[in-house]
């Protein structure tokens, strides 16, 4: 009668700790794991994008060589960019990863700022469908990215806060970093507004 | 005490003036038909033509095509309002996630067609970015905004037509345990384990034993919140259906389980309330202006 008592205290003891901490950070681990490559699928879309809309440009607006080359460069820095899935818990690898991807960023908006400079390249059938995938894809990377920060907020709160921190200390979960704000700078000064040139 | 009390009295003010948002973010109407203009912009009749166009595709195909008409999405961009409103909606069926949301922001001159997960191979954002500005922007630069629509809802509709999707469910077949089938693993649970414990721990620890059992492998597969009232449910039938049993079963409980399980036909038609399949979007498709 005891014993079975012992052994039933000892299920229920069981089923408690694999209830509280865990398995609910396999979940939260393996969730931001699969929206962490959502967002690398979709940069990498970008990044493919980028050798067609440059040879399209060159094409139609071949002196505009900084730009050009700025995209470029920052393509090929992209691409050189080992990304395993261990960037996660390095937070020195993510800010990097960061960084590149919105050297990336700002230059193809300078080079479609350009673009608009050319009627026959905006008139381009294969210059508007780039745009077109361009202007998706760059949709698509926010939405990820906004998806990959809710997961991490989730398992970042897991891992701090109280019961559940014990299980992460002991099975090594860390915080994991997010994504910041990239053009602080940008938000943070007064656009200008130019009423002379309206399109 | 009074100077205590208005200045509290000001403090609430202030607090609450201070935590008003600043932008106030457009709020995303109910969904309940799938045409839903909040301008005023389509009349009635055209309202029904394009009701009825979609609900037959849907009918035929079983996608999902949902269309709003909304007078701003300031302050934010037109592509973060309409996701907002898909992911809420939940347009196109589950795992197949063929929604399509076509949103026009009158007021800011802006529309975009949203396409779920399921359908960015039929329609690429290319094929969405023409669709906006090669077939709507056309008409309504002129003001037109029905025939825009409509023809929207045409190329759309050609589009998902082309592709091989899964066909249309009459009935709902989900994977969701349905009740009929949770109710007799309950009872068949219960009964097996009142007569494990009942023996082994007496009637009123073999019943909590049991509570616990049911409750416990409920929580682990189902839900938390869940385990908890299948214990509870599962105590109490473990203290009762000893005495149901060993008691004259003939007694009249008899016609209990008789036909009361009525066709699960989901009505979807007619003239009820239209909802969202469970779809998944994740920001495809194109935005445009006029």
């Amino acid at each position: 009668m005891q014993k079975i008592f012992l052994k039933l205290a000892a299920v229920l003891l069981v089923l408690n700790l694999s209830g509280c901490g865990y398995n609910k950070f396999q979940t939260l681990d393996e969730t931001s794991k699969s929206a962490w490559s959502e967002v690398l699928n979709q940069y990498q879309r970008r990044a493919d994008l980028v050798p067609n809309l440059v040879n399209v440009v060159k094409g139609y607006a071949d002196h505009e060589k900084e730009v050009l080359t700025q995209v470029t460069e920052a393509r090929a820095k992209v691409g050189s960019m080992q990304i395993t899935p261990e960037v996660l818990n390095n937070p020195e690898a993510f800010a990097k990863f960061q960084a590149a991807q919105g050297e990336l960023s700002s230059a193809l908006s300078r080079l479609m700022v350009v673009s608009e400079n050319y009627p026959n390249l905006k008139a381009d059938q294969s210059f508007r469908d780039l745009q077109a995938q361009l202007e998706g894809t760059e949709n698509r990377i926010t939405v990820s990215r906004n998806r990959y920060i809710e997961t991490i907020k989730d398992y970042n709160i897991a891992v701090r806060s109280f019961p559940e921190n014990l299980t992460a200390k002991m099975f090594g979960y860390d915080v994991k970093p997010s994504f910041t704000v990239e053009n602080e700078k940008a938000i943070s000064t007064a656009p200008t507004v130019n009423f002379g040139d309206k399109k | 005490m009074r100077q205590f009390k208005t200045t509290l009295l000001m403090l609430c003010a202030l607090l609450l003036m201070m935590s008003r948002p600043a932008l106030a973010l457009v709020d995303i109407p109910e969904l309940s038909k799938r045409v839903t203009d909040l301008t005023g912009t389509l009349n009635a009749e055209q309202q029904s033509t394009l009701e009825a166009k979609l609900a037959s595709f849907e009918a035929k195909k079983g996608s999902q095509i949902a269309i709003l008409l909304v007078p701003t999405t300031q302050p934010e961009d037109i592509a973060q309002y309409s996701l907002r409103v898909a992911e809420k909606w939940k347009i196109g069926r589950t795992k197949i996630n063929d929604g399509v949301l076509v949103l026009v922001a009158k007021d800011d001159h802006k529309m975009r067609i949203e396409v779920g997960y399921g359908l960015e191979g039929a329609i690429p954002d290319v094929y969405a970015k023409r669709i906006v500005s090669d077939v709507m922007r056309p008409h309504f630069k002129q003001g037109d905004f029905y025939s825009g629509i409509n023809a929207s809802a045409d190329a759309l509709i050609g589009l998902i037509n082309g592709e091989a999707l899964p066909a249309p469910a009459p009935s709902q077949s989900g994977s969701q345990m349905s009740g009929e089938n949770s109710l007799a693993l309950f009872l068949v649970g219960t009964l097996f384990f009142t007569m494990l414990f009942h023996g082994m721990l007496g009637r009123f620890f073999g019943s909590a034993a049991t509570g616990g059992v049911m409750g416990g492998a409920t929580a682990l597969f189902f839900a938390a919140t869940a385990g908890v009232g299948v214990g509870i449910a599962a105590f109490i039938a473990s203290l009762i259906l000893p005495s149901l049993f060993s008691g004259n079963i003939s007694s009249g409980r008899g016609g209990y389980y008789g036909g009361s399980s009525s066709g699960g036909g989901w009505s979807s038609g007619g003239s009820s309330s239209w909802g969202g399949g469970g779809g998944d979007f994740g920001g495809g498709g194109a935005s445009g202006d006029w």
